[in-house]
């Protein structure tokens, strides 16, 4: 029986790295800012005063060289935790995370192992402008030899997080900055969850919604409206994005025959494309609409809050998409 | 310091190692049996030579897109690397990375890397597992001039000085990034006065002197495993060959006298002079070890050409390591 205890997600992010660290020596963390002032978001907070300087790197701002230092360390056998303060920083760290820590493994004929975990912040809705809001997952799922997770609420972070340290594969790990205050029950025992399995979040039999990160939520908040009205809506949150449990996704799709798929980031050419073509593919016959899409405009993520609240998806603007999907009449019907 | 015949005539052999092996590559490329690009390392063995002769096994080194050198100073097996070179099944990668990322982790070779500048950083992280694991070893970045105008090499740098880690920066100063000469892609004429800026001593030796190398080599290695922190190294060297291939395209960029006053200096014929006028070694015990490695490779080349190619369901093995696997 799992304790009745409530932490936050970013709370949740720190005990699975301090459970992490407390269980394995070889895992260490290195970053800006993540030791001695516990990192901007709090999520590396306390650590370095359990674990000491070593084991809890301050590094000069230097993406290329905060990945490379992980890259080359988890090759020498180390587990490294390398910290990307926002996930807009990493285009500045390109170079490594895709032709060094993704391809490194095939490259060298397997050889190999590259236990590296790369934590971020991601998403919008602080007004944090165009270089510090962009939900980027696309370009990571892309990328044979990495593994993408983004959990949309505590006690998938804490899981999930451990998962991660223990992956013997380049993983990125995405923490939606505005979920971080979000608390939830989360067991104090170590736990994992499996990297590459869907969580339906909410059953139900009219419509499927696939969202992550903070968008889960708000689909699950746009169920909740529907509810009023008879609409019974399935939320599968797939939490991995690479590899993608497209299994659950379609299992359900053959169930409700239409489909959502809701994500933060620019909708054109977003992972919103690539699940829409594998519903396509794997469900065809038992589609009763075309794959819905929901995403940013787009444009850079903009700046005033009168605007960025235009920008982003939520759960009006889901309620919204699910209506029109499930508006669309059966052909002949 | 006095270098025993012993040291010198390992230094040697790690030069005509090279040279062999790279002249055999080259040709094999002249008569298109070799896929790929290749760049060769002809000319500058002094200083893999030199730096690896320093080195353990569990030394780390991380190079560069002309990283054969690197590999066959490091004690590379000459089957393996031809092998690889072709694309078969039995190469240091299985025919899926080639020339541009020939490795062997067992001999702590990170990686030849078709990124510049790309392997300084991971050379930081191998030094930090070695500070972190408290064992002593040291490890080597190699590259270019050119790639001391990336910013990975900066960053790569100051990191490693921020956090005095034990490696050493081994910068083969061959005079041209590419095709553009050095005078007109930076403003300095000596690489090694980067490293003030990062708070790490440099020393600049000639590139061609493999004794020269070794000893400038050696003091830096040292420095790093007693906990004392980066130094770099810069070898003012020259490729023989082109940047890629041996002819490339016929076009100049380097004039024939400049390329004809530098193979004046090659670091292997200059080094056996100075041994037999020192009566350190002889022209017949030169000759031997030659001619035995001249056998290693004839046999490599065989054992690579005989060796199966990959088959098309290896395209999708090893992209992942599985779970519970190692």
């Amino acid at each position: 029986m799992a304790t009745e205890r409530k932490l936050s997600y970013v709370m949740a992010f720190n005990e699975a790295v301090r459970q992490c660290m407390e269980d394995d020596p070889n895992v260490f963390c290195a970053g800006e800012d993540i030791g001695a002032y516990g990192g901007v978001f709090g999520t590396y907070a306390g650590l370095q005063k359990t674990f000491g300087p070593e084991r809890m790197v301050d590094t000069p701002i230097s993406e290329q060289a905060i990945i490379g230092l992980g890259v080359g360390a988890a090759v020498a056998g180390l587990r490294p935790v390398v910290d990307l303060m926002f996930m807009d920083f990493m285009l500045v760290a390109m170079d490594q995370i895709v032709n060094q820590a993704a391809k490194i493994k095939y490259m060298f004929g397997g050889v190999a192992v590259v236990p590296l975990t790369i934590t971020t912040a991601g998403g919008g809705g602080l007004s944090a402008g165009a270089q510090h809001s962009q939900s980027l997952e696309a370009l990571l799922c892309h990328i044979p030899g990495l593994k993408v997770v983004y959990p949309s609420n505590p006690y998938d972070m804490k899981g999930l997080m451990r998962s991660c340290i223990e992956e013997n594969n380049p993983t990125v790990m995405v923490k939606h900055k505005r979920l971080l205050g979000m608390t939830g029950l989360v067991p104090e025992e170590r736990y994992s969850i499996p990297l590459g399995v869907a969580n339906v979040m909410k059953p139900g039999s009219d419509v499927t919604v696939v969202a992550w990160g903070r968008m889960a939520n708000e689909a699950v908040a746009a169920a909740e409206m529907l509810e009023a009205d008879g609409i019974s809506v399935e939320v599968i949150d797939p939490r991995t994005l690479q590899p993608l449990d497209t299994a659950t996704i379609v299992e359900s799709v053959r169930r409700t025959h239409r489909v959502v798929v809701v994500h933060e980031a620019v909708q054109f050419g977003g992972l919103g494309a690539e699940i829409a073509a594998q519903i396509q593919h794997e469900a065809f016959d038992y589609l009763d609409a075309p794959v819905e899409r929901i995403g940013a405009p787009f444009s850079p993520v903009p700046f005033s809050p009168a605007l960025e609240s235009h920008y982003l998806p939520d759960a009006r603007s889901i309620a919204a998409g699910i209506r029109a999907t499930l508006a669309r009449p059966l052909v002949g019907g | 310091m006095e270098l025993s015949r012993v040291v010198l005539m390992d230094l040697h052999r790690r030069m005509v190692r090279i040279r062999l092996f790279e002249e055999a590559a080259g040709r094999l490329a002249e008569a298109a049996k070799l896929p790929g690009f290749l760049h060769l390392y002809v000319g500058e063995e002094a200083v893999a030579a030199g730096v690896c002769g320093a080195l353990t096994d569990q030394d780390q080194i991380t190079s560069t897109h002309r990283g054969h050198g690197h590999l066959v100073a490091k004690g590379g097996d000459f089957n393996r690397m031809m092998a690889e070179l072709m694309g078969k099944s039995t190469g240091y990668c299985k025919g899926k990375g080639g020339s541009m990322h020939i490795s062997d982790l067992n001999l702590g070779m990170l990686g030849a890397n078709g990124i510049v500048g790309a392997g300084s950083p991971i050379a930081v992280g191998a030094a930090f597992a070695n500070k972190y694991n408290k064992n002593g070893n040291v490890a080597v970045a190699f590259f270019g001039d050119g790639a001391t105008n990336i910013g990975a090499f900066h960053e790569a740098a100051n990191m490693a000085c921020a956090l005095n880690l034990p490696i050493v920066f081994a910068c083969e100063n061959n005079e041209y990034g590419e095709f553009t000469p050095r005078h007109v892609t930076m403003a300095i004429t000596d690489i090694v006065d980067r490293a003030a800026g990062y708070g790490m001593p440099g020393v600049i030796v000639d590139g061609m002197d493999v004794v020269a190398v070794h000893e400038a080599a050696s003091e830096a290695v040292a420095r790093a495993r007693r906990g004392e922190g980066p130094s770099l190294i810069e070898a003012k060297t020259y490729r023989f060959y082109n940047h890629h291939g041996v002819q490339n395209l016929g076009l100049k960029y380097r004039s024939d006298d400049e390329v004809a006053e530098w193979k004046q200096r090659d670091p292997i014929f200059s080094f056996e002079e100075r041994m037999v006028e020192a009566g350190q070694a002889t022209t017949t015990d030169f000759e031997a070890v030659w001619a035995q490695l001249r056998a290693d490779i004839e046999a490599a080349i065989q054992f690579a050409e005989e060796s199966p190619l990959p088959t098309s369901d290896m395209v999708l093995a090893d992209v992942y390591t599985l779970m519970g696997a190692k």
